[in-house]
């Protein structure tokens, strides 16, 4: 039913644009507990996927299946046409070695809701630290496309402050400038504003906004409502581990189908 | 300064009555405990130095005696010798009790249960036996025949290896301890960020875990630093000529018991002064970002000091008044 509903909007949305991100079919549980039964998911190119739901409906779990912070039970996530984590032999697929997948998460960006900033190095060196020491950038480019995205996110001033010197929402921006210095193809933002101040999640948003002006593609699981109607091109609402209904957002937003989807929208309201 | 003196010529004439000074509370039990002790400290010093039974002039000639001298050397080599590599085995073997494989982590627990729960003296007479236990020694491939090296114990295992060995396998069991506490520190969070950056678990160690861990384990790993100089005392009982053998030595020849006492404890006293310094810097390196200010070095103390002391007129201080009038 889920899987249905699912691939009908990813369509939709994806006249003109080929899914980055495929999602098929997948199974993961936490010891007995099931928190992703056969989710299915498209996420066209250069679109904003924004996942809603409430705690415990698994999407934060299917965002860090994306880049295998978690490993999956069954079912294939598939990034611009790589199996990630896995390798396919025969009828199944086998976990890859801790290096190969560290290849993989370096194209894929994610932005966590608690910032996980690296403390013991300042804006700058947070930044430049996975593009010198992963990708072997030159330290003088890394450190010039460094200033380049701290200015972008607005933070040009701040380059020698270290995270205990900064408020959420600085660190928040200097973490997403962090996650696009490997100039990653794909954003996973797991519930960025959730830890702010009510006044900092604004500047967070912006960013995100820009972000999604310039055509990168993103997935957010957020509570933000405003932002998933302006921004998102696709809303998908999970509930127990399926995906309940997904669509535009002008859809699922305000002309919810389902009852469960109903309730949680009052309930955010 | 202005703006305070507008504001109490603004205020003087109805607050004459409130215009009290606020006197503090007068402690004399203070002055009268600290004479005490200073009282008490100052018979004590008066009876050591004006004991006739203490020889100071041998204290000052033995300071510096060769074999002393020596003694120190073997003390600091051993001292470091075995905090390098105890250090070593100990994140090997915390890397062990964290692993999530059960036969490593219950080795790790069974190391540290055994080394611990044994006296370190036990430990040195064991090693120093070795050569009863084992004739010979061999690095090989067990329950075969292939062996890649051989050595006569005895000749192998000399008294100061065998310090060494029991220093160094003692220490391990402790700071293992320690690696581990400062790993479990660090926030699980800063894994997956560095995972999702695209860093390999190794490369997540080296540079982010280890530097954050390494802020819980330097103090009490300084600590143990200083408690591994003291312990080096020990190796006495299996004739290592560090300084307090070659004290006891020496005091065994001339019967100036006390006086060589005196002078290793000056000796200990001086080495574990000087292994602080790095210590504090070492914390001061690691506390990058922990704290919002880091805390000024003693040179920039006295520096400030010196500044603060230049003659001239001091900056008057900020003060608020001006934006309450």
């Amino acid at each position: 039913m889920s899987t249905i509903t699912t691939t009908r909007t990813a369509q939709d949305a994806a006249v003109d644009a080929r899914p980055l991100v495929e999602i098929r079919r997948v199974r993961k549980s936490f010891g007995a507990h099931q928190v992703l039964r056969d989710v299915s998911l498209a996420v066209p190119e250069g679109t904003v996927t924004v996942l809603l739901g409430p705690s415990g409906s698994g999407k934060s779990t299917l965002l860090r299946c994306i880049n295998h912070l978690e490993s999956i039970d069954g079912g294939r996530i598939i990034v611009d046409g790589e199996l990630i984590g896995y390798r396919q032999a025969g009828h199944d697929i086998h976990e890859m070695t801790p290096k190969q997948i560290a290849r993989q998460r370096r194209e894929i960006g994610m932005v966590f809701q608690r910032f996980n900033l690296f403390p013991h190095m300042t804006a700058l060196e947070n930044i430049v630290e996975a593009p010198v020491g992963i990708a072997g950038m030159p330290r003088a480019k890394a450190r010039a496309k460094a200033t380049e995205l701290l200015d972008r996110v607005g933070l040009a001033d701040f380059a020698g402050h270290y995270p205990a010197q900064l408020s959420g929402g600085q660190q928040q921006r200097v973490a997403i400038a962090r996650a696009l210095a490997m100039g990653p193809k794909l954003m996973l933002f797991d519930e960025p504003t959730s830890a702010l101040d009510p006044e900092l999640v604004g500047d967070v948003l912006d960013v995100m906004r820009e972000l999604a002006n310039d055509g990168m593609t993103m997935i957010v699981v957020t509570h933000e409502i405003g932002f998933a109607r302006g921004v998102a091109d696709q809303v998908v609402f999970m509930d127990g581990g399926v995906v309940v209904e997904a669509g535009r957002p002008e859809d699922v937003i305000d002309r919810p189908q389902r009852q469960r989807t109903r309730d949680f929208l009052e309930s955010v309201r | 300064m202005t703006a305070v003196e507008a504001r109490g010529v603004a205020l003087a004439p109805e607050a004459t009555d409130d215009d009290v000074r606020a006197i503090p509370l007068r402690r004399p039990w203070r002055w009268i405990s600290a004479a005490v002790v200073l009282l008490l400290a100052a018979g004590f010093a008066y009876s050591v130095l004006t004991n006739p039974n203490i020889d100071f002039a041998a204290i000052g000639q033995f300071l510096v005696d060769p074999r002393i001298i020596d003694g120190v050397w073997l003390t600091l080599l051993i001292t470091l010798v075995a905090m390098v590599v105890s250090t070593v085995l100990a994140v090997v073997i915390a890397a062990m009790r964290l692993s999530s494989n059960p036969v490593l982590s219950s080795v790790a627990w069974f190391y540290v249960w055994a080394f611990r729960g044994t006296p370190l003296l036990v430990q040195i007479v064991l090693w120093g036996y070795l050569g009863l236990l084992y004739e010979k020694l061999s690095i090989g491939i067990p329950f075969t025949d292939i062996v890649f090296w051989q050595a006569d114990t005895n000749l192998l295992i000399t008294a100061m290896v065998a310090g060494i060995l029991a220093l160094t396998l003692n220490q391990a069991a402790y700071s293992s301890e320690i690696v581990r506490a400062g790993m479990i520190s660090v926030d699980e969070g800063q894994r997956e960020a560095a995972y999702s950056l695209g860093m390999s678990p190794l490369y997540t160690f080296r540079r982010v875990l280890l530097p954050q861990a390494m802020r819980v384990i330097i103090p009490p790993m300084g600590n143990e630093t200083i408690s591994m100089l003291k312990n080096t005392s020990l190796l006495s009982v299996i004739a290592v000529l560090e300084i307090y053998t070659q004290a006891t030595v020496i005091s065994s020849q001339n019967l100036k018991q006390v006086e060589l006492l005196i002078v290793a404890s000056i000796w200990y006293l001086l080495m574990t002064s000087i292994l602080s310094v790095p210590q504090y810097y070492l914390e001061r390196r690691f506390g990058r970002g922990s704290s919002r200010n880091l805390p000024p070095t003693p040179f920039q103390r006295l520096r400030q000091a010196f500044a603060s002391r230049r003659p001239g007129p001091a900056p008057a201080p900020e003060t608020k008044a001006v934006s309450a009038v």
